[in-house]
C-alpha cells in the first residue's frame, strides 16, 4: 500500500500543490478506510473467537446459531448493539460521557496505522513508530477516566480510578522492556525493526532470541501488556463480580460496543507490538530466504504476521478463561515490586550486551563461531 | 459507621449486584478501595414462610421448605420432616432412612458444587463455575429420575420419602461416584491450589473459634475455624452413626486457621466425604418400605420440639409448636445463612473491596433462607 502511495505521490511531483494535497488526502482517506474495515472485521472475528475459545475451555459449545458454526454471531451482536436504546444517565456529565467511547476507540484504532503488515503493506512508515503507539495507547486511560467520571456512578468511578492506576503503572514495565529490545535494531520504525530480524532461517534472528535479556523482556512485556488491556487476571477495572462493569457500567448499545471493540483492538495492538519487536514480525519462518513471486511473498508475510498475532491473542484468551483475578493492591505489587525492577535489570543487561558485543545476537555469535 | 463523614463514600452494593448471591444489599462505606464498614440489609426476598406455615397443614408446608435453601432442598425437606416426625413420634423404615441419607448427601454435593462455582466466579475465574455446573447436572439428573424435579424436589416427606428410587438409580449413582473424584482433583488443580487464588484468600477474613461461637456460625464456616462440630456426628440422626466418614476441619494450610481459603476448602473436602457416605449407603440399601404408615390428616399431640440438621450451609433448625390441631401453632426457622451473614460486619472492616466479595463468597450465604 505504501509503495502505491509513494508511486502515486512521486508521479505527482510535477502537478500543482493543490492537486497534490487533494490526491494525498484521498489516498490517506482510502487507506484509512481500508485499515478501519480490517480492524472492525478483526474485532468481530476476535469476539467470535473469544466466545468459541471460552466455550471450548469451559466444556460447552459456544455460539452456533448464526451462520456456519455460529461464525456470523458477531454481526448479529453488532446489529443488536446498534439497535439498542441509547441511554445517557440524567446526572451524567453529558459531554464527557459522549466523548469518552469515541476517544477510546479512536486511540485504539489509530494504533493500527503504523503497523507493518508485510514488507510492502503498511499505511504509514512512521519514523517514531513504537513511540507513537505507546503514546496513542496512553490516551485510552484519559478517555476511560472521562467516561468513568462522566457516568456519575460510583462503580464507574471505582473502575476508572483502577483503570488509570493500572494502565499508567504498567506502561513503565512495558516501555522499559520494549527499550531492551529496541536498542538492538536501534530504530523506532516498525518496518526497520522487522527487517533487522531477517535471516537465521526466519526464526533465529528474532529479537526474543537475541540475548537472554530480550527473552526475559518479552515475558515482562507480555504480562504487562495483558494488564494494559485489562484482561483477566488483571481485569480489575471492569471486575464484574466486584464493581459491576467498572468504567463502562452506565454505557449501553453502541457506546458500550466502542469500549468493547477498543479492548479487542488493544489486544491486537499489544500483540502486534510483541510480534514486531520480539517475534520477527512478518518474517516467514524457514522459507524467509527463498525467492518467490512478490505477490505470494506479500500474502505469506501478511498471513504469518496475523498468525503470530492470533497465537498471542489466543494465549490471552486461554489465560483469561483459566486464572482468577488479582486484587488491586496485588496488581500494583506485581508491577512495582517485580515487573518494573526486572524490566530495569533487563534494560541494563541488554545495554551492556549491545555495548560489549556490538549488538550481535546469540545466533550471530554461534553462526560466527561455526564459520570460523 | 462513619457514613456522613466526607472522607468516606457510601455505596450501595446490591440488591442487584453480580456477586451478592441473590438480593442482598450491603451498604458499604469506603475510603477508596478500603472499606471502613459494611452493613447488610436483608428482606428483599421475604415471603413470610413462618407465617404461611401457620395457615397450612403439616404436609402442606413441605414444599415451602424447598424454597428455604433452594440449592439444598433435600436437606431442608429432611430437617422439616424430622421435626414433624419427632412431634408425631413415628418410626421411619430403614430403607427410607438410607434413601434420605443418599439424597441429602447428593444434595450436599450439588450445593457445594454451586458454592465452589459461584465462589470461583466471584474470584474472577469463570471456568470452574461451569465445571461445577457440569457435575451438578449428573446429580440433577439423578434427582429428576427419582422425583421428577431438578431444583425443588419435595421428595423427603413426613414419614419417609415420596416414592421409591427408580430402576437404574443405583447404577447411575455409582457411575457418578466413580467419575466424581477425578473431577475434584481437577478443581484442585485448576482453582484450589492456584497461586493467585491462594494469594487472594489466605489470611483474609479470619474467623476465630470464639467469634464463630459468638455469632452462631455453623456448618463448613465453623469447621474451617478448627472446631470439629458436625451434627451428623455430634447428634447423629437417621443412620449417620453407622457410617464411616471424616469431618474435615480447617488447618490453616495456606495461612491462618479459619481464613477464607480454609472455608472454601472445607466444601471441597466435604464433597469427598459426602461421596464416600453415598457409596456406603448404596451398599447398605436393603428392601423395605420407603415410607412409614402415617394418616392422611396429621394431628400431632400438643407440644413443642426443636430439631436441627446439618445442612450444607450449617445448622438448619425448626422450632415447632403444636396445639393439637392440623396446623402448626408456630414455626420458627433457624436459618444457618442468617447467622453466618451476621459476622460480615465484623469481618469486613478495614479490608479491601475485592476482599468483601471473597468474604461473601466464602461464607456461602443464600438469601431465600435468610429472608424466609
Amino acid at each position: 500500500m505504501i509503495s502505491l502511495i509513494e508511486h502515486m505521490t512521486a508521479g505527482l511531483s510535477n502537478a500543482g500543490p493543490f492537486m497534490r494535497i487533494v490526491v494525498t488526502t484521498i489516498i490517506m482517506l482510502v487507506s484509512g478506510v481500508i485499515v478501519l474495515a480490517v480492524a472492525l472485521l478483526y474485532e468481530g472475528v476476535a469476539t467470535y473467537a473469544e466466545r468459541k475459545v471460552a466455550g471450548d475451555i469451559q466444556a460447552r459449545i459456544g455460539p452456533n446459531r448464526v451462520g456456519p458454526y455460529g461464525f456470523l454471531q458477531f454481526i448479529a451482536d453488532g446489529v443488536k448493539l446498534l439497535l439498542k436504546e441509547d441511554i445517557i444517565p440524567f446526572y451524567a456529565d453529558k459531554w464527557l460521557f459522549i466523548a469518552a467511547p469515541y476517544i477510546v476507540f479512536t486511540a485504539s484504532f489509530a494504533a493500527f496505522v503504523p503497523l507493518s503488515y508485510s514488507d510492502h503493506v503498511y499505511v504509514a512508515n512512521l519514523n517514531v513508530g513504537i513511540l507513537y503507539m505507546i503514546a496513542i495507547s496512553s490516551v485510552v486511560s484519559m478517555a476511560v477516566l472521562m467516561g468513568a467520571w462522566g457516568s456519575n456512578n460510583k462503580w464507574s468511578l471505582f473502575g476508572g480510578m483502577r483503570a488509570v492506576a493500572q494502565i499508567v503503572s504498567y506502561e513503565i514495565p512495558i516501555i522499559l522492556s520494549l527499550l531492551a529490545a529496541l536498542i538492538i535494531p536501534a530504530s523506532l520504525t516498525m518496518k526497520d525493526i522487522i527487517v533487522y530480524q531477517s535471516g537465521g532461517f526466519g526464526i533465529f534472528r528474532w529479537l526474543i532470541f537475541n540475548n537472554p535479556f530480550t527473552l526475559l523482556a518479552f515475558f515482562v512485556y507480555y504480562i504487562a501488556a495483558i494488564a494494559e488491556v485489562n484482561r483477566t487476571p488483571f481485569d480489575i477495572p471492569e471486575a464484574e463480580s466486584e464493581i459491576v462493569a467498572g468504567y463502562h457500567t452506565e454505557y449501553t448499545g453502541m457506546r458500550f460496543a466502542f469500549f468493547f471493540m477498543a479492548e479487542y483492538g488493544d489486544m491486537f495492538v499489544v500483540s502486534a507490538i510483541a510480534v514486531t519487536l520480539f517475534l520477527g514480525g512478518w518474517q516467514i519462518p524457514f522459507i524467509g530466504a527463498l525467492s518467490m513471486p512478490l505477490w505470494l511473498r506479500e500474502v505469506l508475510e501478511v498471513a504469518v504476521f496475523f498468525t503470530k498475532i492470533f497465537l498471542l491473542i489466543y494465549l490471552m484468551m486461554w489465560i483469561r478463561w483459566t486464572l482468577p483475578r488479582l486484587r488491586v493492591d496485588q496488581l500494583m505489587e506485581l508491577c512495582w515490586k517485580y515487573l518494573t525492577p526486572i524490566a530495569f535489570f533487563n534494560l541494563i543487561g541488554a545495554s551492556v550486551w549491545v555495548l560489549l558485543l556490538n549488538g550481535k545476537g546469540v545466533y550471530d555469535i554461534i553462526a560466527g563461531l561455526l564459520i570460523h | 459507621m462513619a457514613g456522613t463523614d466526607e472522607k468516606f463514600m457510601q455505596i450501595s452494593m446490591g440488591p442487584q449486584h453480580p456477586s451478592t448471591h441473590g438480593v442482598l444489599r450491603l451498604l458499604v462505606t469506603t475510603d477508596g478501595e478500603v472499606l471502613s464498614g459494611v452493613k447488610p440489609y436483608i428482606g428483599y426476598l421475604h415471603r413470610g414462610l413462618e407465617k404461611i406455615a401457620e395457615r397450612l397443614t403439616y404436609p402442606q408446608f413441605t414444599p415451602f421448605t424447598d424454597r428455604l435453601d433452594y440449592l439444598a432442598a433435600m436437606n431442608c425437606n429432611l430437617a422439616y420432616a424430622m421435626t414433624v416426625e419427632k412431634l408425631l413420634n413415628v418410626e421411619i423404615p430403614r430403607r427410607a432412612q438410607i434413601l434420605r441419607v443418599i439424597m441429602a448427601e447428593l444434595n450436599r454435593i450439588s450445593s457445594h458444587l454451586i458454592s465452589f462455582g459461584s465462589f470461583s466466579a466471584d474470584m474472577g475465574a469463570f471456568t470452574p463455575f461451569l465445571f461445577g455446573i457440569r457435575e451438578r447436572e449428573f446429580i440433577n439428573d439423578l434427582f429428576e429420575m427419582t422425583c421428577g424435579a431438578r431444583l425443588t424436589y419435595n421428595y423427603i416427606r413426613i414419614g419417609g420419602v415420596s416414592q421409591d428410587i427408580p430402576e437404574g438409580f443405583i447404577d447411575k449413582t455409582r457411575e457418578f461416584l466413580d467419575y466424581f473424584p477425578a473431577k475434584i482433583k481437577e478443581y484442585n488443580e485448576l482453582l484450589s491450589f492456584n497461586a493467585i487464588f491462594i494469594k487472594r484468600l489466605a489470611n483474609i477474613a479470619v474467623i476465630s473459634p470464639e467469634d464463630a461461637f459468638d455469632y452462631g456460625v455453623t456448618g463448613p464456616n465453623l469447621r474451617a475455624s478448627g472446631i470439629k462440630w458436625d451434627l451428623r456426628r455430634a447428634e447423629p440422626y437417621l443412620i449417620y452413626n453407622e457410617l464411616d466418614f471424616d469431618i474435615p476441619v480447617g488447618k490453616g494450610e495456606m495461612g491462618k486457621v479459619g481464613d477464607s481459603w480454609d472455608r472454601y476448602m472445607m466444601r471441597i473436602y466435604e464433597m469427598e466425604q459426602s461421596a464416600n457416605i453415598v457409596r456406603q449407603c448404596l451398599d447398605m440399601l436393603e428392601a423395605g418400605d420407603y415410607t412409614a404408615k402415617i394418616s392422611k390428616v396429621l394431628k400431632p399431640p400438643a407440644g413443642e420440639v426443636y430439631v436441627r440438621a446439618e445442612n450444607p450451609r450449617g445448622e438448619l433448625g425448626f422450632y415447632l409448636i403444636s396445639d393439637g390441631s392440623a396446623k402448626p401453632y408456630r414455626l420458627k426457622i433457624r436459618a444457618p445463612s442468617f447467622a453466618n451473614l451476621s459476622i460480615i460486619t465484623k469481618l469486613a472492616r478495614g479490608v479491601m473491596m475485592a476482599d468483601l466479595i471473597a468474604i461473601i463468597g466464602s461464607l456461602d450465604i443464600i438469601l431465600p433462607e435468610i429472608d424466609r
